[in-house]
């Protein structure tokens, strides 16, 4: 579904990507995992056209992403949830979730605020309450089910596990599974790659711009130098 | 004679409110100041002008003007503001080219006008009127109180009630998470600086009428009245500006009233300093609103 080949971007001089090819089949869930400052985020914001990449394509079914604006990227159906939520503060629940409806324009909805408010009862409960003061989780869930209201043919995940309490961590990733099941494709994004590899079909390992190492969940798992280089250090 | 006063207080504080509205929109949207606003609203009382001198009626006058202001203020946007945005640097490259912006108009006007201080012909605006309680009320006075709360009214459902309202909070909020949302942000600045230059031209022409008094520098003192009601209100804050520009109207015809000519301005800078100096943030502006770091 998603192809990205020989994927490069540059930020003012500094190589961010150094040629990343990665591809996600549809109904995948495809976790992408490295430390910290790897180019994680630079790919998945390539991917939504946020940053324009020096070489390489993106190609979601025959489409080049690289050539859209943001905004037509998430209409194509290709939805981010961004890191650190990104919800709108000054906007109430139900604002932040119909604004989500905007990426739809002209595909049919998903399963509508209801299916959003299935997933997260929070939301329902807290529909009038300004986005700004929704706690850290809530926010996440928000991110989420904004997304989730523009109909995403493929969910771009940031980090939904970054800064939240591990009981909140819980119930954001029996949504993601619960997603999962139902057949959506998914990028995840993740530094706790216990929960990565727990969620994910298959993973990549990014570091330095480049993809070092990729498989299966239960092969990276059962990888001695997985363990030992990235497993060891976030082992709780 | 004090309920007069309020009175009048009130009209002037409404067309101040349909400039200062539209100047802290925008502000709002992009954190950056259009210096040129001043200009726009000229430019609606010039339009206007010309329509009635050419035989058409002060309606038709009023429209063309909003249009045409409003379609100045998207220009200024796109020429002067789209790509400095890009640069990431906007803040005070903003404020020089809306400037220099502001001055090719003034010039502009100045050459169609001969520099001449232009006057609507006598009767433009029906000479009417109406006394009640002892008050004094003209018909353009009216007009001019049921524009401002007509056109602030539309803007309330249109901000905070419609689809596109919700669409330009989301990017005022966050414009890199509006983008993945599918929101173009550039339309919804097309659109903001539209109505913004629609109201200041609005605004421009019922002070032409009730001043009769159009000149290529009318919009300056507009502009440093803009800035002190959008400071004192809250920067980005719309109900702040409304708010402001009807205290500034009272404090202003108040003081022309009851105090010597020569303290008006005193007197109402250092009651807006000492408002500020209680609500550093002004009466509804949120912490850090000026800033442009505030989404990063």
């Amino acid at each position: 579904m998603l192809e990205v080949s020989d994927l490069q971007v540059r930020y003012s001089g500094i190589q961010a990507l150094r040629g990343v090819s990665l591809n996600v089949g549809a109904g995948e869930v495809v976790a992408l995992i490295g430390p910290n400052g790897a180019g994680k985020s630079t790919l998945v914001n390539a991917v939504s056209g946020l940053v324009k990449p020096a070489a390489g394509r993106i190609l979601m079914e025959g489409r080049d992403l690289a050539a859209m604006d943001p905004w037509a990227v998430s209409k194509s159906g290709v939805i981010q949830v961004p890191e650190g939520r990104q919800v709108f503060p000054q906007l109430n629940v139900l604002e932040n979730l119909q604004l989500g409806e905007t990426a739809l324009q002209g595909r049919p909805p998903a399963g509508g605020l209801e299916d959003v408010y299935d997933l997260f009862p929070v939301l329902k409960e807290r529909s009038a309450q300004l986005a700004g003061s929704l706690s850290g989780g809530q926010q996440q869930m928000l991110a989420i089910g904004r997304a989730l209201m523009g109909a995403p043919r493929f969910l771009l995940l940031d980090e939904p596990s970054l800064g939240l309490a591990p009981v909140v961590i819980a119930q954001v990733f029996a949504a993601l599974r619960k997603l999962k099941s139902r057949g959506m494709t998914i990028l995840l994004i993740e530094q706790n790659v216990r929960l990565a590899l727990d969620l994910a079909d298959r993973a990549y390992i990014l570091d330095q711009g480049k993809i070092v190492l990729s498989g299966t969940s239960q092969e990276l798992a059962a990888d001695a130098s997985v363990v030992a280089h990235y497993l060891g250090v976030m082992s709780e | 004679m004090l309920l007069q006063q309020l009175l009048n207080g009130i009209v002037v504080g409404g067309v101040y409110a349909l400039f200062a509205v539209g100047f802290n929109l925008v502000f709002g949207v992009q954190r950056l100041l259009n210096l040129a606003h001043g200009a726009v609203f000229m430019t609606g009382a010039f339009v206007a002008y010309y329509t009635v001198v050419n035989g058409g009626p002060l309606i038709l006058g009023f429209l063309l003007a909003i249009l045409a202001s409003g379609a100045l203020s998207m220009l200024i946007e796109i020429v002067c503001f789209r790509r400095l945005r890009k640069s990431g640097d906007a803040e005070f490259g903003a404020i020089i080219s809306s400037m220099g912006a502001s001055l090719v108009i003034m010039t502009i006007w100045q050459w169609i006008s001969k520099t001449q201080v232009l006057r609507f012909p006598f009767d433009t605006m029906p000479v009417v009127i109406y006394r009640f309680w002892g008050l004094r009320v003209s018909l353009l006075q009216l007009v001019m109180m049921g524009c401002a709360i007509l056109i602030v009214l539309v803007m309330g459902y249109f901000i905070y009630r419609t689809p596109f309202g919700r669409r330009v909070r989301a990017v005022t909020d966050n414009e890199r998470a509006s983008m993945l949302m599918g929101i173009n942000p550039n339309r919804i600045y097309n659109l903001t600086y539209f109505i913004s230059g629609a109201l200041a031209g609005a605004a421009g022409v019922l002070v032409g009428l009730a001043f009769n008094n159009i000149n290529f520098t009318m919009g300056e003192p507009y502009l440093l009245y803009g800035f002190v009601i959008i400071i004192l209100g809250g920067l980005g804050s719309i109900p702040g500006a409304l708010l402001a520009s009807l205290i500034f109207g009272m404090l202003q015809t108040l003081t022309i009233a009851y105090l010597p000519s020569g303290l008006t301005t005193a007197f109402i800078f250092s009651v807006l300093f000492v408002i500020l100096l209680v609500m550093p943030n002004g009466l509804m502006g949120r912490e850090g609103a000026g800033s442009l770091g505030r989404r990063r």
